[in-house]
């Protein structure tokens, strides 16, 4: 079977899957509804119980999940790819780092309090002044000035972070601040969605504008511009992937809080099945991520163990043991 | 016909001269051998005639155009550059990788893997039975020629190839220059760096030596190198041997 039409099938295989978990994660959730009769209902445009269970909460949580995770894949597929690593994910940029601030800082001053929509708002305002910084400290350097700064910028947003945890004063907003940072889905709005619309899709292209310049730095980055690609300066391959990395990822911490795991793990799991060729693994990513994601919100909801389980605890639970399987894969094949 | 000029070059880092004045005439058919010790400043002029960095003052002309005139993608299909260690390669098939080669065509993917040019790369580079191996698994010496053939699938009028036989044994060393030499006899234009003083003499129409940043001499092999040129240059005296294997031996 010829390479693309591999990609194309695996592509087929889990758009498949997002599409049936989309409708699962509508059809069932913590409070039995039937979904047939709330379907009717959101059709006929009658707000009986069921309607407004699936319209207004499970769709936009839904959806995303869809986002956050399509988007956390992506960022992580694009950046492995971009500095060759196969350890980099989305949060070595720091601005995730700079979401949690600006949504910490939310939890601090009591602005939460004003509307619902402060709280992403503060976390994307957080997110794009993160961006701001790490472009203009990046410049035109290369891979390795991209990883100091977003090393320090991470440093410094978590100091902050910790800070602001650290001043708070009441002991319900720091359990509050410590319960946001450990990433979640649970009762986002649509107001969350249209909040991190524009960033994934901006953000989305810009990586997606990448792919072919991703293959051809397999080869390195004097190779890569010897086949055309202009790497740094406005408008290179460079620029691109951080500002649609930064404007996503910063966009879906925003409203989610900081989920780990997916980023790295979906990537690594998906690369064998596309050739290991950067471009391909793009759209998978995508599909892979958001598949997880909607997943792992399922058995958040689903699974009753008292508390809700935090996403971003349950993707570090399911991520972590993958990496040691890994590790033991590795430590086989060497031997 | 003149592919590739460079008149009078120079680049500083800092407030050290890489480069100095240097210039380079590469005509239609021809392959021109970049020698120096190491440190001379080859790889940073390769660069330059490469276009991936600019000089700070002096002119190289790619096609009677100016380097900096020419777009990225119309200068990727006019020169293809293999650089000096391109590390290590990722697992993709080495046809894939090879078929990065015609990206600046616009061609990529199964379309581009299975574009004629890709073919006649991985077949005069010996590749063709490799070509579904993982490009990780290659050996250094088949990288080196992995590098060259995504370089000829590219299918442009230069090639530089930046110390291409450092890891080749003399039977595919010797092979890669002479599919340098048979590229030349199609019409291509090559510079190649070479450190083997031997094949650069054999297989290179002219030497252009570097030292220092400068270009010292230039001109046919046999007017370049000579007994003290290499003892000022590369501090080694040349000992003439009669009857053995090679002519001559280089001491200390």
């Amino acid at each position: 079977m010829k390479s693309a039409h591999k990609t194309l099938l695996l592509n087929a295989v889990l758009l498949t899957g997002v599409i049936g978990l989309f409708g699962a994660s509508l059809m069932w959730g913590e409070t039995r509804v039937v979904f047939s009769h709330a379907l009717a209902d959101i059709l006929a445009g009658r707000h009986s119980a069921g309607a407004i269970i699936i319209e207004r909460l499970r769709l936009p949580r839904t959806l995303l999940a869809v986002m956050v995770g399509g988007t956390l894949g992506l960022s992580g597929a694009v950046l492995q790819g971009y500095l060759r690593n196969p350890l980099a994910d989305p949060g070595i940029l720091g601005v995730s780092g700079g979401a949690a601030l600006g949504a910490v800082s939310v939890f601090y001053t009591g602005l939460m309090q004003v509307s619902i929509a402060a709280l992403p708002l503060g976390g994307l305002t957080g997110a794009l002044c993160a961006a701001a910084v790490l472009m203009g400290l990046v410049g035109r350097g290369g891979t390795l000035v991209l990883l100091l700064a977003g090393a320090a910028l991470s440093s410094f947003a978590a100091a902050l972070t910790a800070l602001v945890l650290n001043l708070v004063p009441s002991p319900y907003a720091s359990f509050e601040i410590m319960h946001w940072l450990m990433g979640s889905l649970t009762d986002r709005t649509f107001t969350h969605v249209w909040i991190c619309l524009p960033g994934v899709v901006c953000g989305t292209l810009l990586m997606l504008s990448a792919g072919r310049a991703l293959d051809a730095l397999t080869l390195g980055e004097d190779v890569a511009e010897s086949l055309g690609f202009r790497l740094h300066g406005l408008g290179g391959i460079q620029t691109r992937i951080v500002l649609g990395a930064a404007l996503a990822v910063g966009s879906c911490v925003a409203v989610s809080g900081a989920i780990g795991f997916v980023g790295l793990v979906v990537p690594h799991l998906l690369r064998p099945l596309t050739g290991y060729q950067p471009s391909r693994l793009l759209v998978p990513s995508f599909l892979g991520g958001s598949l997880l994601l909607l997943l792992a919100d399922m058995v958040v909801r689903l699974v009753a163990v008292g508390p809700e389980l935090q996403l971003g605890v349950l993707t570090a639970l399911v991520g972590a043991p993958v990496f040691f399987t890994r590790v033991i894969m590795l430590k086989r094949t060497v031997s | 016909m003149i592919l590739l000029q460079a008149r009078n070059v120079s680049l500083r880092r800092g407030d050290r001269a890489v480069v100095s004045a240097a210039s380079l005439t590469l005509a239609k058919g021809r392959v021109i051998g970049l020698i120096g010790p190491n440190g001379a400043g080859k790889s940073t002029f390769m660069r330059l005639l490469a276009g991936l960095e600019a000089p700070d003052c002096g002119d190289i002309q790619l096609l009677d155009r100016g380097m900096g005139q020419i777009p990225p993608a119309l200068r990727a299909r006019q020169l293809a550059f293999i650089p000096q260690d391109g590390g290590a390669p990722p697992p993709m098939p080495v046809r894939a990788l090879v078929a990065l080669g015609r990206l600046p065509h616009g061609q990529a993917d199964d379309h581009a893997a299975r574009h004629p040019a890709v073919d006649h790369a991985l077949d005069v580079t010996g590749l063709l039975d490799l070509c579904a191996r993982p490009a990780s698994h290659l050996s250094g010496g088949e990288r080196a020629r992995m590098n060259l053939a995504r370089a000829l699938a590219t299918d442009t009028p230069v090639i530089l190839a930046d110390e291409p036989i450092a890891a080749l044994d003399p039977a595919h060393a010797l092979s890669m220059m002479h599919l340098f030499r048979q590229q030349a006899g199609q019409g291509k234009g090559i510079v190649v760096v070479l450190h083997d003083l031997v094949l650069a003499t054999r297989f290179c129409d002219e030497l252009v030596l570097m030292d220092d940043g400068a270009v010292i001499r230039h001109g046919p092999p046999t007017q370049v190198l000579d007994d003290d040129i290499m003892r000022t240059v590369y501090g080694v005296t040349v000992r003439r041997v009669e009857n053995a294997v090679l002519p001559w031996a280089l001491c200390r």
